[in-house]
């Protein structure tokens, strides 16, 4: 058996090679180059390890500093186009590529041309499950053993982009294409028949479709391996995006916060649709998100409760009350652009508040009442094309925004792409007012095949460090230090080469999100990736372990929970390394510490021992170089005054 | 058919592990038994013999509508793609034409004008147009379709009449030859004011295609080209606003 498997295995990459050669070649007119760097800007590094990796679709180069690959679970079979070799089109399809016809073309090679119907999309987390969202449904895993991940569930139910949250016993999704279909058909809807030669076009089917869905789907997980749909919320731009939202007062319900940024449909298939100018159309569905309550006990109920303005200009009420400020595509041209639409949300419901990515300005909203949510302060940059995520610090101090510069589609992490184009940017929050810090941008340069710009990732929990982890599509994982706010660091990575070294082919790290202690990675064309942090000089391995001991029973990332750390000796070990990093403690002092734990692990008496420690390290909290410092200095000294055991 | 044959013949050529791997991806496929149930039962399970798990094969499902039970399917299910309209490859077929003449147009600024801001106008518009028609030719290769519109295809979908002689002059928001002339003739802020002009007729133009396309039943349905179009969509609106602003400005 194993004999067999190798000789297939290395068949499948021979040919894979051998067609992506054929298709390279007449592709490759599609590459865009990058134009000069604008005067006083800085590109990304070309001498990084990362900016030279071999290609291929499973056979890639691959790099890593400070991660660990676990393993990567390819996509399964249902979410791979099969090659029907009773297709007229195969055979013209290969011709029309340069593929000589007797060239068998493997289904994997094929998968990639149509790669985005199939492409992985965003995570969910709930106890030993992985929600993994796919423009064709979405898959269920067991991650209860991370080295040794399984496949529970495929669910098909195509639509687009397929973004997923979870909460109890249910799931939402968000679609958005006009092949999504209520009963989650694949056969999408028919085209009208070609009229017969010398005929005029016969009467088709109408545009406007009762059986299409856009919006969000909500369906019952109670058998993991079986979800049934128990409700789908129709909206008129569909769901590009969506934010689960607890109300930290009503536990009976809970709400979605939909982001839509396609076209309006017709008001003959959602009645209520229209998508005029602000000044002219009241009702339009552009300029507004759509607020969904689901009351958790009857899921079929969930409907649109309100549809915020969240744009409007206070003073005059117009709808269109924000705009980008004119941005650097065309920021020769200086004209602000009008905000009509949000990317994505990110809620604190603990802090009662909300950091809105809506494609020309970041937005902070006041959430504390769900269903009504309030702008209460907005920001833009010239350095920003597109607002897409955000996510806030643990203590609701700073945001992190991302610029989706190029849509995610595009190359642009080249070494003449700008550091502060298609970067994260680092706001303080302070008084309910965001003000600019910093940028930071994947510091590798990637070639002209591999899309690559900031995208989605998640906190690392590190007491005493603000730590993301971040997916940067082909531009592969990195994990950022954003403790300064003025000057974040990368502190680890993983890349892969492109997937093919002349055509651009969809693929990468859509979403990179640590969970329980391991990072899990939703490669659109490749499957899931597991990987755990490993120990450096930016990152100690009493660090990571600190981290691991946060456990949670849940994680949509959009819906951010405040970490609370234990007071346990492992904690204080990570906060000790900290200091001894930063020099906040005499070495001296340091091995002291460190002497008097490792005694406390082993014996109870020498726990008492701990706190006469404690006094000596909160007296430096008062001379710590930053507020950073003096954290870990007053959270080490109530550590060793009373450890939890 | 092509596809089929090639197999059929590869199979006494001696790269029978070729046969094997592209037929291991293809199990449900419809294949003549004497090309071996053997290789795939033998060959495919280890390839494909993911997550096998002791406890249980992973369940492949498809929902209902809401309220109805799920379906279990056949773990040989592969996936399809969503149908592609005659009506998505005329699209693009189009807009690249419609583009083709944007791109035209913008080659006319530099001896005509010296309006710096319209003269970086064009070069982003150049650029993005350029780069934009450049992904169409691509989507369509990808799909075997070809690039340029076939003229029985143009013709069929409009006419008993033989108005064959131009599709190009029927998409929203194309210049006229006779406005496209008076371009060229023009210099200076006269030029500025007809390429202004003309421009956002022809944005405009590229909207109504995009609105026309998701109104036709059956199109818009291919990811890529969903993608494509809402970003044509919200990028020709920032752009026509802007030459409205600089139309403004125009004398």
């Amino acid at each position: 058996m194993i004999y067999f498997r190798i000789i297939a295995a290395r068949s499948i990459a021979v040919s894979v090679l051998v067609c992506s050669f054929f298709a390279a070649s007449m592709l490759a007119q599609g590459l865009e180059k990058a134009p000069p760097l604008p005067a006083g800007m800085k590109g990304s590094d070309v001498n990084d390890p990362r900016a030279k990796l071999s290609p291929g679709l499973f056979d890639a180069g691959e790099i890593s500093m400070g991660i660990k690959h676990l393993m990567l679970l390819r996509k399964p079979d249902a979410f791979q186009l099969g090659v029907d070799p009773n297709s007229p089109k195969v055979g013209k399809a290969l011709t029309a590529l340069g593929v000589p016809a007797s060239a068998p073309i493997p289904a994997e090679v094929k998968m990639t041309f149509a790669g985005l119907a199939f492409a992985n999309s965003d995570l969910a987390f709930q106890g030993n499950y992985l929600f993994l969202g796919n423009f064709y449904g979405m898959n269920i895993y067991d991650i209860s053993n991370g080295a040794n991940a399984k496949l529970v569930t495929s669910m098909l139910c195509p639509g687009g982009q397929g973004d997923v949250s979870v909460y109890k016993n249910l799931m939402f999704m968000s679609v958005e294409m006009p092949n999504g279909r209520l009963d989650c058909g694949e056969q999408g809807f028919p085209s009208p028949p070609p009229p017969a030669a010398g005929e005029a076009p016969q009467q088709g089917p109408p545009a406007a479709q009762k059986d299409r869905f856009r919006g969000v789907r909500i369906f019952d997980i109670s058998d993991i391996r079986n979800p049934k749909q128990v409700g789908a919320v129709q909206t008129c731009r569909g769901s590009h995006t969506h934010t689960l939202v607890t109300d930290p007062k009503d536990k009976s319900s809970v709400y979605l916060y939909v982001s839509g940024t396609s076209f309006v449909r017709q008001n003959e298939e959602l009645a209520g649709c229209s998508g005029g100018a602000p000044d002219k159309d009241p009702n339009t569905a552009l300029f507004r998100i759509d607020v969904i309550k689901v009351p958790m006990d009857s899921p079929q109920d969930a409907k649109v409760v309100a549809n915020p303005r969240i744009f409007m200009d206070a003073t005059t009420g117009a709808y269109n009350g924000l705009n980008n400020g004119g941005t650097h595509e065309n920021n020769s041209l200086s004209r602000p652009s009008d905000t009509d639409q949000c990317h994505d949300i990110t809620v604190y419901p603990e802090i009662g508040l909300a950091a809105g990515a809506c494609s020309g300005n970041g937005i902070l909203l006041d959430i504390r009442d769900p269903a009504n949510p309030k702008r209460i302060d907005a920001v833009n940059d010239p350095n920003y094309a597109y607002w897409h995520s955000a996510s806030f610090s643990n203590d609701g101090k700073k945001v992190v925004f991302t610029d989706e510069w190029g849509g995610g589609m595009g190359a642009r992490c080249r070494a003449n792409d700008p550091n502060k184009w298609g970067a994260n940017a680092i706001f303080n929050l302070k008084d309910n007012k965001l003000g600019f810090a910093s940028y930071y941008k994947l510091p590798a340069a990637q070639t002209e095949s591999e899309n690559c710009v900031a995208h989605n990732g998640s906190l690392v929990p590190v007491p005493g460090r603000d730590i993301k982890v971040q997916a940067w599509y082909q531009g592969g994982i990195s994990v950022m230090d954003f403790t300064d706010p003025s000057s974040p660091t990368e502190i680890a990575y993983f890349d892969r080469g492109p997937i093919d070294a002349k055509m651009l082919m969809m693929g990468g790290s859509w979403s990179a999100y640590w969970y329980n202690g391991r990072i899990y990675s939703s490669e659109i064309a490749r499957g899931l990736d597991i990987f755990e942090l490993t120990p450096t000089k930016f990152l100690s391995q009493n660090e990571i372990d600190a981290a691991k001991a946060v456990q949670v029973s849940i994680l949509n990332v959009q819906t951010q929970e405040k970490t609370e750390w234990p007071r346990t000796l492992t904690v204080a070990k990570a906060y000790i390394d900290q200091l001894e990093r930063s020099q906040g403690l005499s070495s001296k002092d340091v091995t002291k510490l460190r002497k008097s734990i490792q005694k406390a692990e082993t014996s109870k008496d020498d726990v008492e021992k701990l706190r006469k420690l404690a006094d000596s390290v909160e007296k430096n909290a008062a001379s710590a170089k930053n507020e950073a410092e003096g954290i870990r200095l007053k959270e080490l000294s109530a550590i060793l005054r009373q450890p939890t055991l | 058919m092509v596809f089929y044959s090639a197999l059929i013949r590869f199979r006494f050529l001696k790269n029978r592990f070729s046969i094997r791997a592209a037929r291991c991806l293809n199990p449900s496929g419809r294949w003549p038994l004497s090309i071996g149930l053997a290789l795939i039962s033998v060959a495919c399970v280890p390839v494909l013999g993911q997550q096998s798990d002791p406890g249980g094969s992973p369940s492949v499902i498809q929902p209902g509508a809401p309220g109805q039970p799920s379906r279990v399917l056949a773990s040989s299910t592969r996936a399809i793609l969503p149908p592609r309209s005659m009506k998505d490859v005329e699209f693009m077929q189009g807009m690249i034409m419609h583009h083709g003449q944007a791109v035209e147009m913008t080659t006319l600024i530099k001896d005509r004008t010296q309006n710096k801001e319209l003269r970086l106008l064009g070069d982003r518009i150049s650029q993005s147009q350029a780069d934009e028609m450049n992904f169409m030719k691509r989507w369509l290769q990808a799909r075997g379709e070809p690039i340029t519109m076939q003229m029985a295809a143009a013709a069929g979908s409009h006419s008993h009449g033989g108005h064959s002689s131009s599709k190009q002059m029927s998409m929203p928001g194309m210049l006229s030859s006779q406005q496209m002339s008076e371009l060229k003739k023009a210099k200076g802020s006269e030029f500025d004011r007809l390429f202004l002009t003309g421009m956002i007729q022809h944005h405009v133009g590229a909207l109504v295609m995009v609105k026309d396309l998701h109104d036709t039943a059956g199109a818009g349905q291919d990811a890529e080209l969903f993608n494509f179009t809402t970003d044509v969509d919200s990028g020709q609106r920032a752009e026509i606003k802007i030459m409205q602003t600089m139309l403004g400005k125009t004398p």
